[in-house]
């Protein structure tokens, strides 16, 4: 990995703190405003505060529609002098985590509450399916209606043709992150996965299989981004973030998705964090189909592209494996929660290095590395990013 | 290989209806320069008028170079099919009632890469030919299919659902009296068609070509005047529910303006035939097509209607008759909404002056009823909305494309 020296300004002095996740249920007749609502509630009741010492609020949601994050100022009472709305999908947690540390540091905030959340009606999800994007209104819904189930399984099955990766090894993805999950009370799937009850599993859009899609449902993530400084005042434990990458609609010349903006970024992530693959006790990836998280392996430098089989064969993924990976199982057993699938990684990441993981510990975790994608507007997932984090000193 | 379609047994009446439905036919406004393309069976794709880069899907401004100038244009429709999956779980109702469903992307030798429908007989790294169809909704869809045409491909489910293909369907051509009611039914029975009722009004009446139309394979001559909105519903009562394909061939030509007309006798007549004529073919027959438009190998599928090219633009000549087939065209923009619910297209066919007795004075090119009726068919297996056929059909929509204006001064001549 060859990179120039950065010439970002660090992230001194940010903490990320109060993990928060309001547990998933399948189908929700609440709204998406309920579901934001209690991440609200749940993070200023752990951090202490009145929800008026919330200066600064993120939101990221698919169903909060036709409100934005500004209606929701009013709804929830709150008056903060920085206001982001990131719909970005599996990305939202990146990005929303990159603004609002930018903002703490600038002094433009000082408490950002960072939240994602969205419902599950019995028929939602077809609604948001149908109307994603303009390229998927035009391109893509008309052609089987699939959804991203589709969509990924081509991607899928051009990687599989291209770079030898077999279903074991997606299979392999699936049934570590299940044993993660094991410990997690509100992981939608409860019962262990074993990797022949995944290769025999019913095909949905071949190459994709039932274990290979993430549960459509309902919840909310959470967390506050503020000084260091305030960390402390509040006795609340925090993370550090040693460095961060964001890329959009990067390599749009391939005809197919082999790679994410992850490949045009990664020397600048390790040499701005100043660590090396090898340094990072656990990994979150986004998890929305396990071929992602191949390209996530490779394109981030724990191997090289086209090697992820190989590297997923060679490691035990489980929290207490040689390559801890999606340590509370991730969106494929907890359950896709919309938006709040791309914070997912994220707070369990914050609940790792704070010694309060809702599942099993990664042992002596100090420093991970959350990774998050999203937005398949036509063809491919257009958002990347990722973040190395750290146990505070 | 596609498997050939089996001649579809008598139903079983107490067997379900599938209900038709539709796929999702919302589109933005520069998606549907895909629309006018598949209707008249062209393969185009915007193509940036700065800097040339072929563009998919459709947008406002190029990827390139931003420019807001993307005209759609005709393109190599050819490329290698990449990957490939079968849907086999689907959120969409249409869909759900179709499943295994296979999709592919393909990407195109000028460059763009499509997400299209796949003909059973594509493979994965292969070559392929895009073809732009419109689905049940009306909206514009890419289909892959083999490089070269194999056999039976024209029965492949897939490409079933995107055209109005005559074999093993059962027409009703609405007067056989003329020399274009009888070629049609002469193509139809080549065509495959189960049945091919033909409707005479006053059967008694010997007319030319009687005798031919009646040895014609699969031919049933039924009564039918559709001037007369009893005769009409009668048949639709007796034979609707087991007609797939109507094709309008009922006509009233006259030469001739607006003011040489003495009276409006003449003109009443014209509209009673073109424009209540297809009114009351669209009351008795519409429901039930539209219900039977899923109704699995012989659904419901299109209503043709034979149009004077001279709809689009008076032509004085013939001026009245000009405009009874305007008002006839504008009925079937009306019905070609109301039919989409159930799956049900409406076909235009425009052409100018034919080799018949009422052109008897206008000169050539004329276009004979044999080469309209094989047109139809092509149209149906091509599973067109707009079709333009002859030589003065086409210099019509070319001049009117350009300057509608100017074409209105050279039909006055």
């Amino acid at each position: 990995m060859t990179s120039t020296p950065s010439r970002r300004k660090a992230y001194d002095g940010v903490a990320l703190c109060a993990p928060v996740t309001v547990p998933y249920r399948r189908y929700s007749t609440n709204s998406a405003h309920w579901w934001i609502g209690r991440a609200l509630q749940a993070l200023t009741k752990q951090a202490g505060l009145q929800p008026t010492d919330l200066d600064g609020l993120s939101v990221s949601s698919f169903t909060v529609g036709p409100d934005t994050a500004i209606g929701l100022t009013q709804h929830f009472g709150l008056t903060p002098r920085w206001l982001d709305h990131v719909p970005f999908g599996g990305a939202s947690g990146m990005v929303g985590l990159r603004r609002a540390a930018r903002a703490v540091q600038a002094g433009d905030a000082d408490i950002v509450a960072c939240v994602a959340g969205d419902t599950n009606h019995v028929d939602s999800f077809r609604k948001t399916l149908a109307t994603f994007s303009r390229f998927a209104q035009d391109a893509v819904y008309p052609y089987g209606s699939g959804g991203a189930n589709a969509s990924f399984a081509l991607i899928a099955k051009n990687y599989m043709n291209t770079y030898g990766a077999r279903r074991e090894d997606f299979g392999k993805i699936c049934v570590a992150q299940r044993d993660n999950a094991m410990g997690v009370p509100h992981a939608l799937m409860k019962k262990a996965l074993t990797l022949d009850e995944y290769m025999a599993a019913r095909p949905i859009s071949d190459p994709i299989h039932l274990f290979d899609c993430v549960m459509p449902c309902a919840g909310a993530e959470a967390f506050l981004v503020c000084s260091e400084q305030t960390a402390r005042s509040l006795e609340l434990k925090s993370v550090r973030v040693l460095s961060t990458i964001e890329r959009h609609n990067a390599f749009p010349g391939d005809p197919i998705q082999v790679r994410g903006g992850w490949a045009m970024d990664a020397g600048e992530l390790w040499s701005m964090a100043g660590v090396k693959p090898d340094d990072i006790d656990f990994v979150e990836t986004y998890d929305d189909y396990p071929v992602i998280t191949m390209m996530q392996l490779e394109d981030l430098g724990f191997c090289k592209k086209g090697e992820a089989a190989d590297f997923v064969r060679s490691h035990t993924l489980t929290n207490n494996g040689t390559f801890p990976h999606n340590t509370c199982g991730g969106q494929l057993s907890v359950g896709q929660a919309g938006a709040a699938g791309g914070y997912l990684g994220l707070v369990e990441a914050l609940r790792q290095l704070t010694d309060a993981p809702l599942g099993t510990h990664v042992p002596d975790a100090r420093i991970g590395l959350v990774s998050g994608f999203g937005m398949i507007n036509y063809d491919r997932g257009l958002a990347s990013g990722a973040a190395i984090l750290a146990r505070a000193a | 290989m596609t498997e050939p379609l089996a001649r579809p047994r008598r139903k079983d009446p107490l067997k379900k209806t599938r209900l038709p439905l539709n796929p999702q036919g919302a589109r933005s406004r520069a998606a549907h320069g895909l629309t006018a393309a598949a209707a008249e069976g062209r393969f185009v794709l915007q193509s940036c008028a700065d800097c040339s880069a072929v563009v998919y899907p459709p947008r406002d401004a190029c990827p390139v170079c931003l420019s807001p100038r993307l005209p759609y244009k005709d393109v190599d429709a050819r490329g290698v099919l990449l990957a490939e999956t079968t849907v086999r779980s689907s959120t969409d109702p249409y869909f759900r009632e179709r499943t295994p469903w296979r999709i592919g992307t393909v990407k195109l030798d000028a460059g763009p890469v499509l997400v299209a429908h796949l003909h059973g007989d594509t493979k994965e790294g292969g070559r392929v030919r895009l073809g732009l169809k419109l689905d049940k909704s009306g909206a514009p869809v890419a289909i892959a299919l083999p490089e070269q045409d194999t056999p039976h491909m024209g029965d492949d489910p897939q490409l079933r659902e995107l055209t109005c293909d005559p074999k093993f369907r059962r027409v009703l051509i609405t007067d056989g009296r003329t020399a274009v009611g009888q070629a049609m039914a002469k193509a139809f029975s080549e065509a495959g068609s189960s049945i091919i009722f033909v409707g005479i009004a006053d059967a008694w009446k010997p007319f030319p070509g009687m005798d031919a139309l009646r040895g014609i394979e699969r031919v049933e001559i039924i009564p039918l005047d559709i001037t007369d909105s009893e005769s009409v519903l009668e048949q639709a009562e007796q034979n609707g529910g087991r007609i797939d394909i109507i094709v309008n061939t009922a006509e009233h030509i006259r030469a001739g303006g607006i003011i040489e007309r003495r009276g409006i006798n003449i003109a009443r007549e014209e509209m009673d035939v073109r424009y209540f004529g297809l009114m009351r073919l669209a009351q008795a027959f519409g429901p039930g097509m539209r219900f039977r438009g899923a109704d699995g190998v012989n659904s419901a599928t299109a209503i043709v209607n034979l149009l004077s090219v001279y709809a689009l633009m008076n032509w004085p000549t013939y001026g009245a008759h000009s405009a009874a087939e305007a008002a006839c065209l504008s009925a079937t923009q009306s019905l070609r909404a109301e039919l989409r619910s159930g799956g049900v297209r409406m076909v235009n066919v425009f052409f100018g002056p034919l080799e018949t007795e009422w052109f008897q004075t206008v000169p050539p090119p004329k276009v004979a009823p044999a080469v309209l009726a094989r047109a139809v068919i092509e149209a149906l297996k091509k599973g067109l909305e707009d079709v333009f056929v002859g030589d003065v059909a086409e210099d019509v929509r070319l001049r009117l494309a350009v300057n509608p204006k100017a074409l209105e001064r050279e039909l006055a001549g």
